[in-house]
């Protein structure tokens, strides 16, 4: 009955050697603080695969049903912006898993400098959407309720804007070959008339990536809340367990893009 | 840092230690608390409220129903009662209900621990609560909410250019915040359990209450988002026109269906799974009989938990979804039907021999099992294919649904609080009135269903406003009881209100529970346990004895 005396709860701080100010009063040990946070984020993301699946069930069968709709709709995004944001987010998972090291480390600068670049990245995604979006408006690709695309109508203007600048940076970057050999041929939009019901590849395309960029800037939140904790010095080895439960989250979205990007972009 | 109150004496006679009631003073104390027994105790209030307003509705549809046509209000308003009956008592009352507010109070002291794994994030379920209704209130204000608890779409995402229209997105935007409070519940009771459980208390020692906990919290944790994707898609269909569910713009209606049964159906054990887990408690205890077969009732929970995700087709058998699935969830449903026998019959077995206590909480679980066996076994005939087609819709559903809901949920609801009243308050309610509550809750409740499934077999169609006078006998009596159901519920809540100003103070353990909640002092202290407790085996009763001195059981040296 004694065995576990040793916690006295009376107090609210207990006896353990090397106590940190962040152990919560109602965990015995920090390490099972720390495997309660861990095991809370897991189910957390879990949560998250399946609040996404809803979206991705709704893609498969219009997918299995209506294959021309996704012919004719994924001619309008530009693989190009499409691979820059894969990059991107690969990247920024890279320096957000070397955060979580620097912070088990105690090295706080490198903690610091990771978590700005992962912070920079999210930003640059979100640019590079938003640049997609508002073309997308432009050319009245939305979802199937506001659906009005007219890109036959001014083919001449239109194409030329967007078509310059992804041609632009798409050479610049020719170790791409395979995005920039794509989006030459995109870049003008869709071919032939709009099958029946085709506004429904952009319900799809911005439910599914409109829900991501939520999850975008709900990490950037939660990275900046992370970050300015490292400023103040809160992680160390004995206590890094929010760096790390932030890095899972961040490689969550980072994993839904990846499937978001071959499933909308790099279709056939 | 724990900042001891100067203990007060004189006010009810036990205030010798301090208590989880009086460790700190004023509004913000509770408003604010990290504490999961005050939380437990909000959540306790807060529910109860809702089953209250639900009960109103309810009655308001009953009254209406006394005749043909009309009686008190118009067919409208007769939409929004049915409507607001099912959300709120679904969403506000019997989802919540047991996990959340007596889950809350129990869970971490049933594990020996000081709380909940993440106490920040259970009070911020508690505020995702009222969250939620709030929206429904504000629902109410905008009137016209008559889309029934289910949405269904395509009536839900019609564009009518009224109140209506606010009035739905409001109250889609209620549930979808209310799936996060049980999102967020459910993910820290599974934390809880996971990483909390004390030395010597292996997943076999657990309390069944536990193990019924866990398992709702896996359904809250897996089920829950797939419905809150659909509320939100069905909000940028109704505001944007995403056209998701729309079939004029390339959607599929059905589709919503599904989505919102692969919810809604693992939702049900969401309700049922904590009420069996409240009646393996009380089983055990007023019998005086080790539980019997602890690990099929506790694996059966388990099995309930996910089998319950692969049977949502069973509410589509007239949907047109194709007659293999239909098979296929049919025979799936039936499955089902085990491991709920298998908590019967090991209760029943228990119940063999023992030396059973007639108190309130017992008569409870009586009722429990009576209407539960009812509503499960009126299960099969739904799901049995060519019955379906005929029932489907009818007033046999709805009975049904209440025999497992009503009869399970909210009996197991009103027992247990009953149960761990005196652990709750410290004070013991008086038995008699107890007991007559649950005669009258068992004895309304059959009146007001019982005619219902007549009806349904006869083909009243449910939601109806006018019925063939040939049903109105049916309804009348339905009605009937429905009032003296309400009156039980009423007596119950008075009962346990009317022991904080004049109850006797409760003992540790006046049942002779052998589970840890018992082991602490009533109502526990802030931290639970002064020293960790030890773990024993939660069932065996043998090992305590009552004292007259104290009113209550201690462990026998
Ligand atoms: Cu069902």
């Amino acid at each position: 009955m004694s065995e576990h005396a040793v916690a006295d709860p009376h107090t609210g701080h207990d006896g353990h050697q090397g106590h940190n100010p962040f152990h919560a009063h109602h965990f015995d040990t920090p390490k099972q603080q720390f495997d309660a946070g861990k095991f809370g984020m897991w189910l957390f993301l879990v949560q998250e695969v399946l609040f996404f699946s809803g979206l991705f069930v709704f893609y498969a069968i219009v997918r299995v049903n209506h294959p021309e709709i996704f012919r004719w709709g994924h001619q309008a995004l530009d693989p190009f912006y499409g691979f820059v944001n894969t990059i991107v987010l690969i990247f920024s998972s890279l320096t957000m898993a070397w955060a979580v090291r620097c912070a088990q480390k105690g090295q706080r600068t490198g903690l610091i400098v990771n978590l700005v670049i992962t912070l920079v990245c999210a930003g640059v995604f979100l640019c590079v959407k938003y640049v997609e979006y508002s073309a997308k408006f432009e050319h009245g690709f939305l979802w199937a309720g506001r659906f009005n695309p007219h890109t036959e109508d001014h083919a001449g203007d239109h194409s030329a804007t967007e078509g310059t600048t992804s041609h632009d940076s798409g050479h610049a970057d020719a170790s791409h070959a395979a995005s920039a050999e794509g989006h030459g041929g995109h870049a003008h939009g869709p071919v032939g008339p709009p099958p029946k019901n085709a506004g429904v590849f952009f319900s799809i395309y911005f439910g599914m990536t409109g829900l991501h960029a939520i999850h975008v800037i709900a990490g950037i939140a939660a990275i900046t809340w992370i970050l300015v904790r490292s400023v103040r010095g809160d992680f160390g080895p004995d206590y890094f367990g929010p760096v790390d439960y932030v890095g899972l989250y961040w490689h969550l979205v980072d994993l839904v893009w990846i499937y978001l990007f071959p499933m909308l972009y790099l279709i056939e | 840092m724990a900042t001891v109150d100067v203990v007060r004496s004189g006010s009810a006679g036990h205030t010798e230690t301090d208590n989880y009631l009086t460790h700190s003073k004023g509004l913000l104390s509770w408003l604010l608390t990290l504490d999961h027994k005050r939380i437990g105790v909000m959540y306790l209030i807060a529910t109860s409220a809702a089953f209250l307003l639900g009960g109103f509705f309810a009655l308001m549809v009953r009254t209406e129903l006394w005749t043909t046509g009309r009686t008190i209000m118009n067919h409208d308003t007769y939409n929004q009662m049915f409507t607001l009956h099912g959300a709120v008592m679904v969403f506000l009352f019997i989802i919540p209900g047991i996990p959340a507010a007596l889950g809350n109070f129990i869970l971490p002291i049933m594990l020996g621990a000081k709380d909940v794994a993440f106490p920040r994030l259970n009070l911020a379920s508690f505020y995702l609560w009222m969250m939620g209704a709030t929206f429904f209130l504000a629902a109410l204000s905008f009137t016209g909410l008559d889309t029934g608890w289910t949405f269904y779409t395509p009536y839900s995402t019609t564009d009518f250019g009224t109140g209506k229209d606010n009035a739905i997105i409001s109250a889609v935007m209620g549930v979808f915040i209310l799936g996060f409070s049980s999102i967020f519940t459910g993910l820290n009771f599974l934390v809880t359990i996971h990483t909390m459980r004390p030395p010597g208390m292996t997943w076999f020692r657990m309390p069944l209450f536990l193990w019924a906990i866990y398992s709702t919290a896996i359904i809250q944790v897996l089920a829950t988002p797939v419905l809150a994707i659909t509320l939100l898609l069905l909000l940028v269909e109704k505001t944007l026109g995403f056209g998701i569910f729309d079939p004029q713009l390339g959607g599929d209606p059905v589709l919503f269906q599904h989505f919102f049964w692969f919810y809604s159906h693992p939702a049900v054990y969401i309700m049922i799974l904590p009420a069996m887990g409240v009646i393996s408690e009380l089983i055990g205890v007023n019998c005086r009989r080790h539980i019997f077969g602890y690990r099929f009732i506790a694996y059966s929970s388990v099995a309930i938990a996910l089998l319950g995700f692969l049977v949502w087709g069973h509410h589509m058998f007239t949907s047109g979804q194709s007659k293999l699935a239909s098979v296929v969830f049919s025979a799936i449903t039936f499955s089902v039907a085990i491991p709920s026998a298998i908590k019967i019959f090991n209760w029943l077995s228990t119940m063999y021999k023992g030396s059973i206590t007639f108190n309130a909480p017992f008569l409870y679980a009586l009722s429990f099992m009576f209407l539960f066996t009812i509503g499960g076994l009126t299960g099969l005939f739904l799901a049995t294919l060519s019955v379906d087609v005929h029932l489907h819709d009818t007033y046999f559903v709805v009975a049904h649904f209440h025999y497992v809901m009503v009869g399970g949920a909210l009996t197991s609801f009103l027992g247990g609080l009953f149960h761990w009243w005196p652990k709750i308050s410290g004070k013991m309610y008086s038995e008699t009135p107890a007991r007559i509550s649950a005669l009258l809750v068992f004895l309304g409740f059959n009146l007001t269903f019982l005619p219902q499934f007549v009806m349904g077999t006869r083909g009243m169609p449910r939601r109806y406003y006018n019925y063939l006078p040939e049903f109105e006998p049916f309804h009348q009596w339905s009605t009937i009881g429905a009032y003296v159901l309400g009156a039980g519920a009423l007596l119950a809540f008075a009962t346990v209100i009317h022991s904080i100003f004049r109850g006797k103070p409760a003992p540790m353990n006046p049942w002779g529970g052998a589970s840890l909640e018992w082991t602490c002092s009533s109502p526990p202290p802030h931290n639970n346990f002064d020293k960790a407790p030890s773990v024993e085996d939660c069932y065996d009763y043998d090992k305590l004895v009552w004292d007259e001195k104290t009113g209550g059981y201690l462990m026998r040296k």
